[in-house]
Order: C-alpha cells, then structure tokens, then sequence
C-alpha cells in the first residue's frame, strides 16, 4: 500500500514538472449543439470528440484544417497542428456551428 | 423557380393546417403519427434518389436522410412504446402521404439532372414546410413533455436538413 501511494505521488509529481504537456479538450455534441460553443486549445493538444447523439455528425473546418467524422455514438480524436480562430461545422447538420481557439 | 417552390411550400403548409384548423388542436397520438408520417415520407423520397440520383452530392444527401430519419423514427416509436401511446391516423398524415406519393411519381418520369434537381429543391420545401408545421403547430400542441422534447430535437435536426439541402441545391446551379 504505501508502495502504491508513493508511485502516485511520483506521477503527481512528474505531472507537475512537465510544464508544456499536451492537454485533452473534450467537445461534446448532443441533441445537434456543440459544447462548449467556443473554447480554447493550444498547438499539440489533443480535442476529444463526443458524439452523445443517434444522429451521425462530422466536425468539419470552414478553413479546411481539419474533417472529423463521428458516427453515432461515437468519439473521436484529433491533434491540433495551427494557431488561428478555427469555426467549424457539421456537414449534416449545417447548423451546428462552433469556434475553436487555437493558441500557439 | 422561386415561385414554384414557394408555392410548393404554400401548398404543403395548407395540408398541413386544414387538419389542425378544425378548432381542436391535434392530439399526442395525433402529432406521434403525423411527425413518424413526415420522417418515412422524407425516407421514401430519399430511397428513390439514391437508385436515380446521378450527383455523387445528391446521392450522398439522400443517404444521410434515410439514415437521420430512421434514426428519429426508431426514437419515435421507442417513445411512443414506452408512453404506451398508440399513433393515431388523421387527415393531416393522409393528405401528406396522398401529396408525397403524387410526388414521387412526378419525380419518377425524371431521369439524371433533372431529376438531381427536382428532388433536391422539393427536399428544400419539404424540409421548410415540416419545419413551420413542427415550430407553429406540433411543438406547441404536444402535451407530454418527452414528445415536445423529441419533436425539438427534429425540428434541429430537420433544420440542419434544410440548410443542408440548400446548399446541395446551390452547388447544382
């Protein structure tokens, strides 16, 4: 047991020291809303896409940057690669609309 | 064009109503059967495209009808399972399916573009129409709070349709 809590601390602890570590930004989709609706990422992070509803959903850049499909049900994962002021869309639903925040 | 299609909206909009403006607003069996009605109406158009549509953009809508519709669909009749609600046919479900099997034949003597286009632009209408029937007389009428919830999810849905039809529409001109 206390082998246990000082492995913990040691991961506490690395975590801590490592400053520039790629962080996970979850955006969900469910009932055709993206949230959240704005939100911000840096270049390396990884967006962790929900999708909580039936329908299939894409999450599509308008300037082209990125295309991800989500099927029902279903999440998905993306790196950011480029700074800029991302609006994405659905391509199934052009109406779900949401900017993400690239900081460099 | 514009004009043809508005009034093809003009026309689906008095369907829809006559029904409903009988006085008495339309019961939760009622809207449970009209909103399943409108879903298989828009995935029989969408079968019928996907074996004449020669647009890679327009097969590609009508896939993602039949498998949106379905989806709201099988989450209707869950609904209506689970509230122990049996769907009740009216004259608003019958006029739709008497006007939506006129169309299809009309759209069946269409072959190739002409057929892309026809379909995509009745898809525009339709889509318009379903949405003000659901914005200014379903949602309102239903009762159950489950049913109003899944008819706004629809009406989101079929929005999204909508602007998707529009732009598939834009991109044949």
């Amino acid at each position: 047991m206390p082998g246990r809590l000082l492995a913990m601390t040691a991961i506490l602890l690395a975590a801590m020291l490592v400053p520039a570590r790629a962080a996970t930004v979850q955006i969900s989709m469910e009932n055709l809303e993206i949230s959240p609706a704005e939100v911000s990422a840096k270049v390396g992070d990884t967006i962790e896409w929900i999708n909580k509803d039936v329908f299939a959903h894409t999450a599509t850049a308008r300037n082209g940057d990125f295309d991800v499909n989500l099927p029902a049900k279903k999440s998905a994962t993306s790196v950011v690669k480029k700074a800029g002021t991302v609006e994405y869309y659905c391509r199934y639903h052009p109406n779900m609309k949401a900017t993400l925040k690239i900081e460099p | 064009m514009f004009i043809r299609c508005s009034a093809a909206i003009a026309t689906i909009a008095l369907l829809i109503s006559p029904a409903l403006a009988q006085g008495a607003k339309p019961s939760d069996p009622q809207i449970a059967h009209i909103a399943y009605t409108a879903g298989v109406i828009d995935i029989n158009a969408a079968k019928q495209a996907m074996k004449k549509a020669k647009n890679k953009d327009v097969k590609a809508f009508a896939q993602d009808m039949v498998r949106d519709h379905e989806a709201v669909n099988k989450q209707a009749l869950a609904l209506v399972k689970k509230l122990n609600v049996t769907p009740e046919d009216n004259d608003t479900s019958r006029t739709l399916s008497k006007q939506a099997s006129d169309k299809l034949a009309e759209l069946d003597k269409l072959s190739g573009a002409a057929f892309d286009k026809a379909y995509v632009e009745n898809e525009v209408a339709y889509h318009k129409a379903v949405n003000g029937a659901l914005e200014t007389q379903l949602i309102p009428s239903a009762n159950n709070a489950e049913l109003k919830g899944l008819l706004q999810t629809g009406l989101k849905i079929f929005q999204g349709h909508q602007q998707h039809a529009e732009h598939v529409a834009a991109e044949l001109k």
